[in-house]
């Protein structure tokens, strides 16, 4: 099948089938990065089960020359290491692709395909016979197979010797060890298969001046370098990483010469108890966050409510997985933009930030403070699994030592000495947000936070007019957010009637489908929403166009009905996109769904002509 | 009526402590719970304990959840910033607080409900963690604000103001703090304003967590006969087994305490609680003893008081995490960047 014809230069889906647990993750990470090293844009997407060990794991790694992020929805070379899901894994390849398997043990006849080229590598067999141990050759055998891919795919073997150097810093008899299984895959793939392969890479310069970092790493950075000291958290997949990594940077950077920690981290006992800790220190003062999944947020509700009425800062990150209840929490969704725009009882509506990939979450961790304190209320960045867990090539981070946290309005000694009385909800500039103290720094300063009745000189209240006083003025703070909020993402150079509108990480694969589109005289505007509440230029935006494809990853158009509720768009306008099956959305599957409204319109004129 | 504000005349005469301040320098607003409520009592206690303590103002931190209880965070030091939380939730809210700043006071005031039901789990965790801060629990065997519910620390057989049984064996929170490896493990009565006023010092000073757990009736819903939280049946049925004294460390001690009788406890600060035993059986320091006591006399249908349980050694929450001496929200934020040049550095191992 191999021939000039079905050459793949930087432009190809590596897909690898494994069984969770034996140390596949080293592997598929050393391929990607030696394919990033060699200067070729590269996105790498893992579909893991819930599971510690037993259940099939796959990962994919797109090789992209143009840059796409998104899945390509094709496979042109799957290793399949995963003897129970071997028959699926092999009908899942395109024609003219390539299959490679652990030729150990023989595989039935049945599961032959001519169109595609089967490349077997006894690699269980190079394992046994070169390694001691059961868990050393189960791992090995997973290092041996990016071995072979370095053979077929002509990746540079300096690459991996340099990042086995990287990650086994201390332990060097591990590279010696994990190179060896590399090298036996190499070279026996050379000597048995014509290498490299015409699906290969060719070395390019496009990946200077980026990284490869995942969405909760990126966000843990951005709490370290926004000078957040408080994290409270209770484990919940996918958000978990994100905690681990703030933990691991503040070891790192926050440790005193005496080994005295600048910050508190704490594992609370649930969902509910990590708010409320965050709550109380950014009462207190302190920039405090905590990070959790849907099912944290449902519990966090009541909490943020106070935290909205009591009107005290909160960062929350909700790492979006499959819902609805437990759903499926290795998978991904864009389920919980509704429950966030709304979380908690009674007139309650939060800030919240869309990250569509890992620059914007470190950048919008930063933010997320700022405006927290700014506008004394939580604020929900809504990331998702697929951002937070899977590793994004983007620009390097770029850091101004300019910067200074944006505490808000907050009055110090000085400043509260200075006034007949401190009042703490009275709104002395219109701008709806009022002035904060902090315990601690006179008996002048001190108020009473509560979540019932209050006055606007923070009584406690029944009356109505004194109730209705401080809820009217939340409406003002609102109205402030819109404009403090990030702005949308627009792209109007189609200067088209259609346009797409959509959210987070839909975006990788929107930018492609575009491309596919244009490349079909269909061109689309796009804008992206990165801010609640949504701001003029959404407005704008959705008043500009005729025909609206609101792309998202859920099942209830929960983007569409925030629009139609939050903005004067005519919903007859607003034509939903929607995936929903748990696997990040693909580009093809935009396209589609495109062009079959597009059918669908044609159709329906040609009938009215008749 | 809380919006009404209480005149602030202060009598020439009146004492003033070592910071020139008078009792009603310590007092907050007007209380709406019933007249004759056990609550407002420990309210008056805990005023005249922070006098007593000159606490600046300021440098105290009230809170709460919801609940009668809960409401009179707001009826004491009008100085110190206070927040009224949610049901069952102080706890997290103290944590958090604290966490932010490991050098003010900490006075969180619940109840049965909001402890022993709603909040029971923050309650145990908060002790787990060795939260610095004194947790008193006012405790009336019943929910009030929704009109007489038995609450978690409703005894068998005590009887409802309709009528019903409680059938439901309590949850005492002495116990579960003694087993939970509190530190500081109180009990009293709102009616016994002597020695409650000592152990909320004590409680104050104490570093960690510090319980009172006080038998405060209610007079509206449970101070009927045929329970067990009634002004009558508690004056009837508490004990102390010590007796505490605090005292500062501005103070000299005067009192001579026989060996044996007295135990001085010195504090972080260099105040200290003297400890007397009323009770010869009794040993405030044997954690598993003291259980075992108690819960004896819980079976009589008699409440030991006092001080019950005093453990050293135990390190709190911030020596645990390792944070420094200052307040967490006081760092600088040079201190807390690594800057340009760090990120650099952290980005070289994601090329």
């Amino acid at each position: 099948m191999s021939g000039p014809d079905c050459a793949k230069i930087n432009d190809f889906v590596i897909k690898i089938a494994t069984v969770n647990g034996t140390g596949s993750a080293s592997a598929n990470m050393l391929l990607m990065k030696a394919i990033f090293r060699s200067g070729i844009p590269v996105m790498g997407k893992n579909y893991f089960p819930s599971n510690i060990q037993g259940l099939p794991t796959w990962y994919e790694i797109r090789v992209t020359e143009r840059g796409y992020v998104a899945r390509s929805g094709r496979v042109d070379i799957m290793v399949a290491m995963n003897a129970e899901t071997y028959s699926r894994d092999m009908r899942e390849v395109a024609p003219g692709g390539y299959l490679v398997y652990d030729s150990t043990w023989p595989r039935p006849a049945l599961l032959k395909r001519e169109d595609i080229t089967t490349i077997g590598v006894p690699l269980a067999k190079l394992c046994n016979e070169n390694f001691n141990g059961v868990r050393t050759r189960i791992l090995m055998k997973n290092i041996c197979y990016a071995g072979v891919l370095v053979a077929l795919l002509d990746l540079d073997l300096q690459h991996l010797r340099d990042l086995l150097a990287a990650t086994y810093a201390k332990k060097p008899q591990l590279v010696a060890s994990n190179m060896k299984a590399i090298e036996l895959g190499y070279e026996c793939a050379k000597a048995t298969y014509s290498c490299p392969l015409p699906v290969r890479v060719e070395k390019m310069s496009k990946t200077e001046g980026y990284i490869m970092i995942d969405g909760n790493t990126a966000a843990a950075l951005g709490c370290v370098f926004a000078g957040a000291t408080v994290a409270a958290w209770y484990p919940i997949t996918p958000s978990t990483s994100l905690m681990d990594a703030f933990k691991a940077f503040c070891d790192r950077s926050r440790t005193d010469a005496d080994g005295r920690k600048n910050f508190a981290f704490i594992q609370a006992e649930d969902e509910l108890a990590a708010i409320g800790m965050v709550i109380g220190a950014s009462w207190n003062g302190a920039r405090s966050f905590t990070a959790t999944s849907g099912p944290g947020i449902s519990l966090m509700n009541e909490f943020l409510g106070l935290a909205y009425y009591a009107e005290v800062p909160a960062v929350v990150f909700d790492i979006q997985r499959v819902g609805p209840s437990t759903g499926m929490p290795t998978r991904t969704q864009q389920g919980d933009i509704m429950a966030c725009a709304y979380a908690s009882h009674g007139d309650t509506r939060q800030v919240c930030l869309y990250p569509a990939n890992a620059e914007e979450c470190f950048h919008m961790a930063v933010q997320a403070f700022d405006l927290a304190e700014r506008l004394q209320t939580p604020v929900l960045v809504l990331s998702d699994l697929d951002i937070g867990m899977n590793d994004w090539m983007c620009r390097e981070f770029k850091w101004d030592d300019a910067y200074r946290p944006d505490r808000g309005k907050m009055l110090d000694k000085e400043q509260v000495e200075k006034l007949e009385k401190f009042y703490r909800f009275l709104d002395k500039d219109g701008d709806g947000i009022t002035y904060r103290t902090l315990p601690g720094v006179t008996p002048k300063a001190a108020y009473f936070t509560r979540g019932s009745g209050h006055t606007q000189y923070g009584l406690y209240t029944e009356d109505s007019a004194d109730y209705q006083l401080v809820l009217d003025r939340l409406l003002v703070k609102w109205a402030t957010a819109k404009k403090l909020v990030p702005h949308a993402i627009i792209d109007a150079a189609a200067h088209s009637d259609m346009a797409i509108v959509s959210v987070g990480s839909c975006d990788g694969a929107i930018h492609e489908a575009m491309d596919l589109l244009r490349a079909q005289d269909i061109g689309l505007d796009y804008m992206r929403v990165r801010g609640f509440p949504f701001g003029e230029d959404v407005e704008r935006f959705l008043a500009a166009h005729g025909v609206i494809f609101v792309v998202e990853q859920n099942r209830d158009a929960q983007l569409r009905a925030l629009l139609t509720l939050e903005t004067q768009v005519d919903k007859a306008k607003l034509q939903s996109l929607l995936h929903y099956d748990g696997l990040p959305i693909s580009s093809s599957f935009i396209v589609e769904g495109v062009l079959a409204h597009l059918q669908r319109g044609t159709k329906s004129r040609s009938a009215s002509a008749i | 009526m809380t919006f009404i504000a209480k005149p602030k005349i202060a009598h020439p005469s009146l004492p003033r402590n070592p910071l020139g301040m008078t009792r009603r320098d310590y007092e907050g607003a007007l209380s709406t719970l019933c007249a004759g409520c056990g609550h407002d009592s420990i309210t008056a206690a805990i005023v005249e304990a922070c006098w007593g303590l000159a606490i600046e103002p300021q440098n105290l931190v009230k809170l709460s959840g919801i609940g009668c209880s809960s409401k009179t965070t707001a009826y004491f030091v009008s100085g110190a910033h206070g927040f009224n939380s949610v049901h069952g939730r102080m706890p997290s809210i103290a944590m958090g607080a604290n966490a932010a700043n490991r050098n003010l006071y900490y006075i969180g005031v619940s109840g049965d409900g909001d402890t022993l039901s709603i909040g029971l789990g923050q309650f145990c965790h908060a002790i787990r963690r060795n939260l610095n801060m004194l947790y008193i629990i006012e405790n009336n065997g019943v929910y009030g604000l929704t009109k007489g519910q038995f609450s978690a620390s409703a005894d068998v057989g005590s009887k409802a103001k309709k009528g019903e049984t409680n059938f439901q064996p309590p949850i005492d929170p002495v116990l579960l703090a003694l087993t939970l490896g509190a530190t500081f493990v109180a009990r009293s009565f709102s009616g016994d304003k002597e020695q409650l006023v000592p152990l909320i010092q004590a409680g104050l000073k104490h570093k960690g967590f510090a319980l009172i757990d006080v038998l405060s009736p209610c007079v509206t819903f449970n101070d009927h006969e045929g329970s067990t939280k009634s002004y009558a049946y508690t004056r009837e049925h508490y004990e102390p087994a010590t007796h505490t004294d605090f005292v500062p460390m501005q103070r000299e001690i005067t009192a001579e305490y026989a060996p044996g009788e007295a135990l001085p406890v010195v504090m972080h600060d260099g105040s200290r609680i003297v400890l007397r035993k009323l009770d010869a059986d009794y040993d405030p320091t044997n954690r598993a003893a003291c259980a075992a006591i108690i819960q004896e006399r819980l079976k009589e249908e008699e409440y030991l008081t006092g001080l019950l349980y005093l453990g050293a050694g135990q390190p709190e929450f911030h020596e645990l995490n390792g944070t420094p001496e200052a307040a967490l929200n006081a760092v600088s934020y040079e201190n807390l960047s690594p800057g340009a040049a760090g990120m650099q550095k952290i980005l070289a191992r994601y090329r």
